[in-house]
């Protein structure tokens, strides 16, 4: 019998529908509402990819139904350069903030971390909820941006300035599709800003009786750093979006230079500093790459150990990773930057710590190749996507290398090079993070299984497809093909268009293999198997409570944590696993002393 | 048989109310009538821990700010030197005072909390003192706005004054969410709800508007 002290419940079960299902104040239900945002943005993100790609293909081929989105922006069904952008722009700005932030880190670290922490809940349960419906609004200020006059921006989801800043005579989109942009990320960071709050704050108060800081999963870990990088990134990106807002609606002047002529016409702005929109944006816009990877890199552990039957080679060397490479973020973001006429020597000071990043990076690879040498894997969709992560992140992560000198970089600066590099190590090895994590815990969140063969086809066609996608790329970039034309007429362009028609074909069965995970998810919600309170033999303390957990998480008792969290194939115990739970007492050589 | 007599427990009314030694949090209650016994201990107050973490992410966006302005003001040649409203000054002791009363009326209110009413017999009047305190401060704030508007200087009439609006206003955007937090403290009071943790928290945020305000000044005062 488990030693378990009673605790007060922070908030009572909901009764009504709206408490319940709508405006519900529990972590898991509000970890539900991210996941289905994140799903919802994951395939329009997605749709749009097709558009551009066919786009690039086929350049005059007519997608019917396009004059739906936009008459003027796709007559006769075909894209315009401008509306081209335009999309482009829109599928930038959903996957990396409502789907790669809100997927892996808001969704999953929602449901779980209270859970893994050994809490009932989150300490501010109405600021969590805020912070869900926050990013709601947000994210429907920028769909939004569709349906107003002259369509979202065109400026890419960076917003470099002058262009976010002008207005309307920077083309279409440029007016209120800019202030529809960043009001709507201002919007997302308060609610990242509430979320991280809570995350930080569950992480340091609310565990349980025994459950100490290194006894925490390697998810929790990766939840914690990221939200310490979220609250200091969002923190600044939202400033910069009310500077940017104010130069539309209020004529001042922080982004545009004096006399800038567009469209022969002198601006009325005076002095603005085109970098400093970029110093502002990318403070957040480098750390938040690592938003995006970190709590995949908890998660893939996590389902790696469970499958392996072993711990980490180390986990103390994992979680010091993860924070090294969380501050090592904010030092190198001057990298995005290398081309934009800095001195040189400042090009050195950003260069190093880059090249410096690699090294947590490597080790945290390291740690999972090295656990996985020699292990007996359970081959199942969670684990193969786990492995995908760490494919992915390799193959990503080893551009950067080459990225991070400026000699190097100026060269291969705004190529299909540098989308290649972050689609893998950062777009992709994310996406791997989150259908991993899906595979893994849907038997908790749902109280059934997935089907494991149409999970297994998902896997294998988006490894396949994702590396048929994006390594082309980097051959694009060599080549000199620069990202964000619409259409390849230049003379040493021309020969790489049937590479474009490759890789647009490779991204539309990839992305009909989504199709499939789409429909595994509904089917498996409803038809799936039933699932056991412990379905894979876990320890941490998720899979000691029922399936799925009651409102309170753990009932009436609270859990009390003995052991480490990943306790397998102890010699001498009674059982291939000891719950984090469990008082049996061992002798194992990964125990914290 | 030796009999052992315990002390009755001691309040000391010199000492703060506690900040994260353990005793409570969201989950327990302060007893209106002050019986601190039976609060058991459990982790810190996470409203304790939540409070710094809220004043790290503003630190962090007032210090975006502020580069902000340091990188705009090396931009371009320009800047203008803008005279401060007057009234900036008597804010500020406002501001500073409000901070004076709110902590005595913490003292009052953990002494009133532990149980020594004879010594805090109106608590709340000092939150009250406080809180007019914080609302003359942004009434002294928005005088100076519309100060300097009639007198021509717009927004947008030079990148100072851009600073200058954007950095007095989000400012107070955020003590208005101290005062609220103070008008919370009142009604908690008033109820007998009031959560140690949560006067705590209140008067870190205020006290730390009131830093922030003389950090801004500063500012404002040396580089517009």
């Amino acid at each position: 019998m488990h030693d378990m002290s009673a605790h007060a419940v922070p908030h009572g079960a909901p009764t009504s529908f709206i408490r319940k299902h709508v405006f519900s104040l529990d972590h898991k239900v509000i970890g539900k509402q991210y996941y289905a945002l994140a799903l919802l943005a994951a395939l329009i993100g997605m749709a749009l990819s097709w558009i551009m790609r066919i786009h690039l293909g086929w350049g005059s081929f007519a997608i019917p139904g396009l004059h739906l989105l936009s008459s003027t922006g796709a007559p006769g069904n075909v894209l315009t350069p401008e509306y081209y952008l335009q999309l482009m722009t829109m599928h930038g700005t959903i996957m990396v903030f409502f789907v790669l932030t809100t997927a892996p880190f808001a969704a999953f670290g929602n449901f779980f971390l209270p859970i893994q922490t050994g809490a009932e809940d989150m300490p501010f349960p109405h600021f969590n909820m805020m912070s869900f419906w926050v990013t709601f609004v947000g994210f429907w200020v920028l769909i939004a941006s569709f349906f107003v006059a002259d369509g979202p921006t065109l400026g890419g989801w960076t917003q470099y300035a002058p262009l976010s800043a002008i207005g309307s005579v920077g083309g279409p989109g440029q007016g209120l599709g800019v202030v529809l942009w960043a009001t709507s990320i201002a919007i997302f960071c308060v609610g990242q800003l509430f979320g991280s709050l809570n995350f930080i704050t569950t992480t340091l108060d609310m565990r349980c009786k025994g459950m100490s800081l290194m006894r925490l999963p390697l998810t929790a870990w990766g939840w914690f750093i990221t939200s310490v990088m979220g609250l200091t990134a969002f923190a600044v990106l939202m400033p910069a979006c009310i500077l940017l807002i104010l130069d539309h609606v209020a004529g001042t002047s922080f982004f545009v230079a004096s006399n800038l002529v567009i469209n022969d016409q002198v601006l009325p702005h005076s002095g603005g500093s085109t970098l400093l929109w970029q110093h502002l944006f990318w403070f957040f816009g480098h750390p938040e790459v690592y938003i995006a990877i970190v709590p995949g890199m908890g998660i893939v552990s996590h389902v790696l150990i469970t499958n392996m039957r072993k711990p980490m080679l180390s986990h103390r060397v994992l979680i010091y990773s993860m924070a090294a490479l969380a501050v090592l973020s904010y030092m190198v973001y001057g990298h995005h930057m290398f081309v934009s006429g800095m001195n040189p020597i400042s090009s050195l000071v950003f260069s190093f710590p880059t090249l410096v990043i690699t090294i947590p990076s490597t080790i945290v690879v390291l740690m999972w190749l090295g656990s996985l040498y020699g292990s007996k894997l359970r081959i199942n969709s969670a684990s193969l996507f786990a492995l995908g992560f760490v494919s992915m992140f390799i193959s990503g992560g080893v551009s950067g290398f080459f990225l991070a000198q400026p000699s190097i970089d100026i060269m291969l600066h705004a190529t299909y090079f540098v989308v290649g590099h972050f689609h893998l190590v950062m777009g992709v090895a994310a996406m791997f993070g989150i259908f991993a994590g899906t595979y893994f815990w849907f038997p908790k969140m749902t109280g059934r299984m997935m089907n494991e063969t149409l999970g297994k086809a998902h896997f294998i066609l988006s490894f396949i497809g994702a590396y048929c996608i994006f390594m082309p790329f980097h051959y694009l970039g060599i080549a000199g093909n620069v990202r964000r034309y619409q259409a390849f007429t230049d003379d040493y362009l021309i020969p790489l268009i049937p590479v474009h028609k490759f890789i647009t074909v490779a991204a539309l069965v990839t992305g009909f293999a989504q199709l499939i995970f789409v429909y595994n998810l509904i089917h498996s919600r409803f038809k799936g198997a039933i699932a056991s309170d412990n379905p894979w033999q876990g320890t941490s303390l998720e899979w000691s409570t029922a399936t799925p957990p009651p409102h309170n998480n753990f009932g009436d008792k609270m859990p009390v944590v003995y052991h480490d969290p990943y306790q397998y194939s102890v010699e001498g115990a009674s059982a291939d696993f000891i719950m984090q739970t469990s008082p049996e007492k061992i002798n194992s050589p990964n125990e914290e002393k | 048989m030796a009999t052992t007599v315990h002390e009755p427990p001691k309040h000391d009314l010199e000492r703060l109310p506690s900040q994260g030694s353990g005793n409570g949090g969201w989950r327990n209650l302060v007893p209106a009538d002050g019986d601190l016994p039976r609060v058991k201990d459990h982790a810190p107050p996470p409203a304790s821990t939540g409070i710094w973490v809220g004043l790290a992410a503003i630190t962090m966006t007032f210090a975006a700010f502020t580069s902000a302005l340091v990188v705009r003001q090396g931009a371009a040649p320009d800047w203008q030197h803008i005279t401060l409203p007057s009234i900036l000054y008597f804010n500020t002791l406002l501001i500073i005072a409000s901070s004076v009363t709110l902590e005595i009326s913490r003292r009052r209110v953990a002494a009133f909390m532990g149980g020594i009413k004879d010594r805090a017999a109106n608590p709340a009047r000092w939150l009250y003192i406080t809180l007019a305190l914080g609302v003359l401060f942004v009434a002294g704030q928005t005088f100076a706005w519309v100060q300097l508007k009639s007198q021509g200087f717009g927004l947008a009439t030079n990148v100072s004054y851009s600073f200058f609006y954007v950095l007095t206003v989000a400012h107070a955007l955020h003590l208005l969410g101290g005062l609220g937090g103070l008008v919370r403290v009142i009604a908690k009071l008033h109820n007998s709800v009031l959560r140690r943790s949560t006067l705590d928290a209140t008067s870190r945020y205020w006290h730390f508007m009131g830093v922030l305000w003389v950090y801004l000044l500063f500012l404002l005062w040396m580089k517009l």
